[in-house]
């Protein structure tokens, strides 16, 4: 199991959003934390992509892929925050 | 849908290897929009029965912002082979010029190093972590930057270290660039300490003052990663200042 951290997750966030998503700010479902997506915990290789809070270890976002649709579920987030382009 | 980033295949031109274990593949990604330093590159492998493997790999060469530049830059990855993994042993030790592979980038944009930041850059590699690292000293090379780096680059032995002639050219030709190595496991001859982990004392005494507010980037296994990001904030650093990168290993 390769442990990593959101900056992995760059690629196929980069396909379903039109930014890069790594410099978003997350805040925690769990526990109210906030970071940015690139803190989160990331384990590989895994069915699918689970970013998980770094403070309290809660999932806050699931990625699968299918040959055909990507499933992102970000039920354990309440917010996301980006930077508009200067 | 426009925007959206793609799969694509590039071309390996060329292969050196930078220690017994890792890797330089040299593409030619036909199209290549740049980088900047710190940014990846997914790589996919796809087996004859469909099965595929994707992992990310931190770009090591530097790209000019200097649109149509001569001197453009390279994309060139250093691969570290881990000796379980799917997808590294292949490019590390079975991968040739003149292959092609499938991948899609630049992407990343937080954990990367822009010409425009003016503080100075404290970095702080562990191992195969220096990659995104020498990445952004190239291209403060290539731009003639002013900032002033240090690199703090901690190995197990001296022939674990990637890239150790460039960086003692670099000292030498870069003004404003000083890298200072820490050995864990085994020492160059002469050296003037016993091999150890990086600590309190080799930050303080080889990265810069917290009142000068540098940009701090980690990169290393996960153990090294928060090791070093609790010492910088222990230091009294601003957590905002330090980012973090962290990959596999122990």
């Amino acid at each position: 199991m390769m442990e990593l951290d959101g900056n992995a997750l760059a690629g196929d966030l980069r396909e379903v959003f039109a930014t890069d998503m790594t410099g978003a700010v997350f805040t925690c479902a769990g526990c109210a934390h906030t970071g940015v997506l690139a803190t989160l915990r990331v384990w590989q290789p895994a069915p699918g992509l689970v970013g998980r809070c770094p403070h309290c270890t809660d999932v806050v976002l699931r990625l699968v892929r299918t040959p055909t649709r990507v499933f992102l579920t970000l039920t354990g987030a309440t917010r996301l925050e980006l930077p508009l382009e200067p | 849908m426009k925007n959206r980033i793609s799969w694509r295949v590039a071309t390996v031109t060329a292969a050196r290897w930078e220690t017994s274990s890792a890797r330089t593949l040299v593409l030619d990604v036909p199209d290549w929009p740049g980088h900047l330093p710190g940014q990846h590159i997914d790589v996919r492998l796809t087996a004859e029965d469909g099965y595929s493997a994707q992992r990310s790999y931190s770009i090591a060469s530097a790209w000019s912002a200097e649109a149509g530049s001569p001197d453009a830059g390279t994309v060139e990855l250093t691969v570290q082979r881990l000796d379980d993994g799917e997808v590294s042993p292949y490019l590390t030790d079975v991968v040739e010029p003149g292959d092609r592979i499938e991948l899609r980038g630049p992407v990343g944009g937080w954990f990367v190093w822009r010409e425009k930041q003016t503080a100075p850059v404290l970095l702080i590699a562990g191992g195969s972590g220096v990659v995104p690292l020498m990445s952004m000293i190239r291209a403060r090379g290539l731009a003639r930057g002013r900032q002033p780096f240090r690199l703090i680059y901690s190995v197990r032995t001296p022939e674990d270290a990637a890239y150790a002639d460039e960086l003692r050219r670099r000292v030498r030709e870069d003004p404003g660039l000083d890298v200072h190595f820490v050995y864990t496991r085994k020492t160059p001859d002469g050296w003037p300490a016993p091999p150890k982990r990086i600590d309190v004392a080799t930050i303080n005494s080889h990265g810069w003052p917290p009142d000068f507010q540098p940009d701090c980037y980690v990169c290393g296994p996960t153990a090294f990663v928060e090791t070093a990001a609790d010492i910088l904030v222990a230091l009294g650093h601003d957590p905002k200042r330090v980012r973090t990168e962290r990959f596999g290993g122990a």
